[in-house]
């Protein structure tokens, strides 16, 4: 039997990100992964879980420099994505659970994904 | 109560090709904690896609690693036809099928000859991978590569097999897949592999579920999840079941990758037996503008490729969750208690590719 | 020190290649191409190999542990650089991570082509490399024979 997979994104504010979060762990739905796209200046983080083949993204636009609140205390294994996202992009994740605190992915360039990085440029060859 | 002292794994160890470093924390000779710590390989390839063209990063995405190797392609490419809205030919769904199967087998046997290496059975090291040399044999018969095919692409597949050889395929299957169950056996039912893998690194179906495995890490543990059930490529026309075990435990994750071997043979079998005619792929035209994650199952679990196009002919970001990132915390529960000799028995239980997981 | 050259040992190193080239390496010691028929044993410890094979390219992280591993091999010693990324650093080279090939880093004596490069074409460049290694250690020799020598002469002036 093939089960259909449907994919929703719903739109979070950053103080009601724990809350959400803590909601849709109780609904039985897994972490899948937490991703970063920077949109001009601006990060949005997708926060995915899954149940069933049903796919649900949490999104959460913040600006550079502005602090998130872990959720390693709501899904453990949160920490390798939220370590991912600090040492890549240079988001400060605040209170993980297992904090390598920059060293878990070391780059030759610092948050090399990182909007305000030096030069700013998007590297394309248009 | 006895000294606490931390003992370096890795990041070289004789039992990984890949460079993986865990900070074991042990009292004796037991893992107290485990602390992993990655990055020796990791190249950053996501941020490619900003300078090679949607329809380049296909090869980009194949070299991610070289065991997973078509089944990233098939994820980014079918990724990319979600967005566009390509439908793909029949034909191409179930090529691509057989070449992920084929893919998902020399997976398997490596890991299984891995895993019989770790536990210092030699002998079955070397017999797992002189079978997996006659799937390797079969995908540079119909690709031209062994590791790394090149296949793959957004629209449909590059080469198409005939019939003759798809023929050729079907007779060898069976003496194929007699050898696999003589080899699964021994995986399966020998006295010392059990002694050594049972009770071993467990863990249950709710901390799984909760820590979000995937793959033959989370079906070990009784979680019946497998990407192939939403029915992409062939999957949906052929039907499937995942293969699910209920131990957790090191004994378990073996047994799910011992009967996906077989699962697979059966799985090329009818492939080939329903192989529809007509075109291998369609022509695309245009740029992707819109976002889709793509999913898929791995020989390792789920992959996710994240892709969202702006309508120019670069992507604006391609993140690609790999299904080892996922398994590392399942894998730092996994190792407190067990003896310092069985760690890098556990650590190969979740089947780590380093490469995916650093990207 | 003839007995080198039927037997060299192997040092692997996955720099931040790809697994590709090796599985492909380990696929060289397995059933099919055996290269232990040879005597080509891959061993684990720098100080015991005479031959290193490096796969993938070069990047920030791994940059001191390849420098520090052919430090640490004996002379006379050959590097083969596997894989188109080891010796240009291949589709990643454009990467903000990757430095380049392994010649950025280390002397590379041979470079088997390839991505992946098949296990026929590193054993033909173990093979290749072996001859190398037999040069750098007549080489040797004769440098060493040459301060002998030299050595000799030097306390035969002095006795007269």
């Amino acid at each position: 039997m093939t089960v259909k997979e449907e994919q929703t994104i719903i739109d979070v504010a950053l103080e009601n990100l724990t809350s959400e979060v803590e909601r849709v762990h109780a609904d039985g739905y897994r972490l899948v992964q937490i991703g970063c796209t920077d949109i001009d200046g601006s990060y949005e983080v997708n926060y995915s879980f899954d149940k069933g083949y049903q796919f649900k993204n949490l999104r959460l636009t913040i600006g550079p420099e502005t602090e998130v609140p872990s959720i390693s205390g709501i899904y453990w294994g949160a920490f390798v994505y939220e370590n991912e996202m600090h040492d890549l992009f240079g988001i400060p994740v605040t209170g993980i659970n297992i904090d390598f605190k920059g060293t878990f992915i070391k780059t030759a360039e610092k948050y090399p994904f990182s909007v305000t990085r030096a030069g700013g440029d998007r590297c394309r060859n248009v | 109560m006895p000294e606490r002292i931390i003992v370096p794994f890795g990041p070289q160890h004789p039992v990984l090709p890949e460079p993986i470093h865990v900070d074991l924390v042990l009292e004796d000779e037991k893992v107290v904690e485990a602390i992993p710590s990655i990055g020796y390989i990791h190249r950053g390839l996501e941020q490619l896609v900003q300078k090679r063209e949607y329809t380049e990063y296909v090869y980009v995405a194949e070299r991610i690693c070289g065991i997973c190797s078509f089944i990233h392609a098939l994820c980014y490419s079918q990724g990319i036809e979600h967005i566009m809205g390509v439908e793909v030919p029949d034909r191409a769904r179930y090529l691509r099928t057989i070449w992920s199967e084929c893919s998902r087998l020399h997976s398997h046997l490596l890991w299984l000859g891995l895993f019989a290496d770790s536990m210092g059975f030699e002998n079955l090291f070397m017999r797992s991978w002189q079978l997996r040399e006659s799937v390797l044999d079969v995908l540079e018969d119909t690709t031209g590569g062994r590791v790394i095919q090149g296949t793959c692409k957004v629209g449909g597949v590059r080469r198409d097999i005939g019939q003759e050889k798809l023929d050729e395929m079907h007779r060898a299957l069976d003496p194929f897949e007699q050898n696999c169950r003589d080899l699964g056996d021994v995986f399966l039912n020998d006295d010392t592999v059990k002694y050594r893998l049972q009770g071993l690194g467990v863990i249950t179906k709710d901390e799984a579920y909760d820590l979000g495995a995937a793959g033959p890490t989370a079906r070990g543990s009784g979680v019946a999840m497998d990407h192939r059930e939403t029915g992409y490529a062939a999957y949906g026309d052929l039907g499937f079941k995942p293969v699910v075990e209920t131990a957790g435990d090191c004994y378990a994750r073996c047994a799910v990758r011992v009967k996906e071997v077989y699962a697979s043979i059966d799985l090329i079998r009818r492939a080939i037996e329903e192989m529809p005619g007509g075109p291998i792929d369609v022509k695309v035209k245009g740029t992707p503008d819109g976002e889709y994650f793509s999913r898929a199952e791995q020989p390792r679990g789920e992959v996710v490729h994240y892709l969202k196009g702006d309508g120019s002919k670069h992507l604006a970001r391609a993140r690609i969750r790999t299904p080892t990132l996922a398994n590392i915390p399942p894998l730092v529960k996994m190792l407190p208690g067990a003896q310092l000799a069985d760690v890098p028995v556990v650590v190969l239980s979740i089947d780590p590719c380093i490469s995916c997981t650093e990207r | 020190m003839a007995f080198l050259k039927r037997s060299p040992w192997i040092l692997h190193y996955d720099a931040s290649s790809c697994n590709g080239c090796d599985i492909e390496v380990l696929a060289c010691l397995t059933p099919l191409y055996d290269v232990e028929r040879f005597g080509i044993i891959n061993t684990g410890n720098p100080k015991h190999a005479d031959i290193l094979l490096i796969t993938g390219g070069i990047n920030a992280q791994n940059r001191e542990v390849v420098e520090n591993i052919y430090e640490q091999i004996p002379e006379p010693k050959v590097v083969v650089a596997v894989g188109a990324c080891a010796a240009t650093g291949g589709v990643f080279r454009e990467c903000y991570n990757i430095v380049g090939g392994i010649d950025k880093v280390i002397p590379v004596d041979v470079y088997v082509p390839g991505c992946a490069a098949r296990p026929e074409q590193i054993i033909d460049g173990v093979v290749t490399a072996l001859s190398i290694l037999e040069e750098k250690r007549a080489k040797m020799t004769g440098a060493a024979r040459i301060k002998e020598d030299a050595r000799h002469a030097e306390q035969a002036g002095e006795s007269t």
